[in-house]
């Protein structure tokens, strides 16, 4: 059977590692090369990139850092942030990306997640979505919204409802980052996780609030979902990729332990 | 032979090898770079060639891809590689044949409805599972146990895993040639080995050190499947 995957991700700004709390604070914490590579040397199954990079003339510099990472990493890489067009998609991917992570474009105009399908394989897209807890409603059933721009706007769209249809869409697989738990370390929103991942036949992966070993237990198994994503828990050295590997395998989930 | 006629013999061997001629097969089938940077890692400049002259020509070729089989199909012929790869197979040239072009070395495949290569007897099925909880592809990291053994996984330690991202698997008519299977609702094989070919379902070139460990065996590898 498959295993559980834990995946880091990495945010980039200007070609350096940041990391935000509640996506506001960002903070720069060193060279991501370097992170990735001592990730991929400790058993990470899977490496992702948001480039939160603010200027456009500065965007060309992720393309680099994957290319540098793709020469030393042997394990699937996904890129996002600022997606727009297949022809963004496919400059990642010939730098080395392997996935395409797509999120605010895709929610401005859908039809990007069926071209990107279309362009590098449904395997290969990723529909990134950030979704804040709002309260069950008429406009919203799943209580749930999904925000762009890194968090700061509403959109009106019920967070299932654009589930069902970035799957409808040919989405491969599905990131779900809470940005209420964001940088909290409180655990992930697990009744949001498992929503989602009982609503599609697409893997699914968890993102934000993870801050102790358990919490990734807890989403791999109540929350149903087919990958836990970090970062602050590895970024500052609290925790490390192996460790959290061990203490997984040891309460029986299903991991890669030979690396 | 003392240790350090060994040694030498074995640099020597290795330096002989890993100078050959090395192609990757290109039919815009996928982004064949990082199997390029695979091999760049295990010390072998491979070439990405779409040439069908360059492809025979070679000491090694390595035929990835991923995408649909009926696709991939028509571009290969369009370019003359289908031809191409029968030739290589007949000269015994090893070959390692990764994902999509596993698949299509086979007789048929499900998806698409498509005659394929028949470099190997056999077919290429769609996962068909009862379990509405298992997802189709089968993505991400799966143990690879080996059911007979072959040089290129002589590496493989039970309990090791590959990358995988597929929703067909193969069916060789010839049970002799499942070299490794991997479980999802039952076995399926994931690498195959007939003569100077062998393949597998995953991608070596994502799946970590074991991965890596497998190129390197196939970049010096003679092409003997004992």
């Amino acid at each position: 059977m498959l295993s559980k995957r834990l995946i880091a991700c990495l945010d980039v700004r200007d070609g350096n590692l940041a990391k935000s709390v509640r996506f506001v604070d960002t903070k720069d914490i060193g060279d991501p090369v370097a992170k990735a590579r001592e990730y991929y040397r400790d058993g990470l199954d899977e490496l992702v990139f948001y480039d939160i990079t603010a200027s456009s003339e500065k965007r060309r510099i992720i393309l680099d850092v994957v290319e540098a990472v793709a020469e030393q990493v042997f394990i699937p890489l996904s890129v996002g942030g600022g997606v727009r067009s297949v022809a963004d998609a496919t400059d990642l991917r010939l730098a080395g990306a392997e996935k395409i992570n797509v999120n605010t474009a895709a929610v401005e105009r859908p039809a990007l997640i069926a071209e990107c399908a279309e362009a590098i394989g449904s395997q290969n897209i990723v529909l990134s979505m950030d979704i804040r807890k709002v309260g069950v409603s008429p406009d919203f059933p799943s209580g749930y919204e999904i925000v762009v721009r890194g968090g700061r706007s509403p959109t009106g769209v019920d967070a299932l409802a654009w589930t069902r249809e970035g799957e409808r869409l040919g989405a491969g697989e599905l990131v779900v980052n809470s940005i209420d738990a964001d940088g909290t370390r409180d655990g992930y929103e697990l009744h949001l996780t498992r929503a989602i991942s009982e609503a599609v036949r697409i893997p699914v992966i968890a993102s934000g609030g993870a801050g102790v070993p358990d919490h990734l237990y807890d989403v791999l198994t109540e929350g149903k979902a087919d990958a836990a994503l970090v970062a602050s828990m590895v970024h500052y050295g609290d925790y490390t990729v192996s460790g959290l590997k061990r203490h997984l395998d040891a309460r029986g989930v299903k991991m890669r332990m030979s690396w | 032979m003392d240790n350090l006629a060994v040694t030498l013999a074995t640099a020597y061997h290795r330096a002989a090898m890993t100078s050959a001629r090395t192609v990757i097969v290109d039919y815009d089938a996928g982004n064949l770079r990082s199997v390029q940077r695979a091999c760049a890692e295990v010390g072998t400049a491979a070439d990405i060639t779409s040439d069908p002259a360059s492809v025979r020509r070679a000491d090694r070729v390595i035929f990835p891809g991923v995408g649909a089989a009926g696709s991939a199909m028509r571009s290969l012929r369009a370019r003359g590689l289908d031809r191409a790869l029968l030739d290589v197979m007949r000269d015994g040239t090893p070959v390692l044949g990764i994902c999509l072009g596993l698949q299509i070395s086979l007789d048929r495949s499900e998806e698409n409805d498509q005659q394929t290569l028949g470099l190997i007897a056999g077919d290429v099925r769609r996962f068909a599972l009862a379990d509405p909880a298992l997802k189709v592809p089968h993505m991400g990291w799966n143990a690879v146990r080996i059911v007979r053994a072959h040089p290129l996984l002589a590496h493989v330690e039970p309990g090791d895993e590959f990358y995988f991202v597929h929703a067909y698997y193969p069916v060789p008519s010839d049970e002799g040639a499942v070299r490794a299977v991997a479980d999802y609702e039952g076995q399926f094989c994931c690498a195959l080995g007939v003569g100077n070919y062998f393949a597998t379902q995953f991608h070596p070139e994502k799946s970590g050190r074991v991965g890596l460990r497998l190129i390197e065996n196939f970049v010096l590898w003679d092409g003997n499947d004992a």
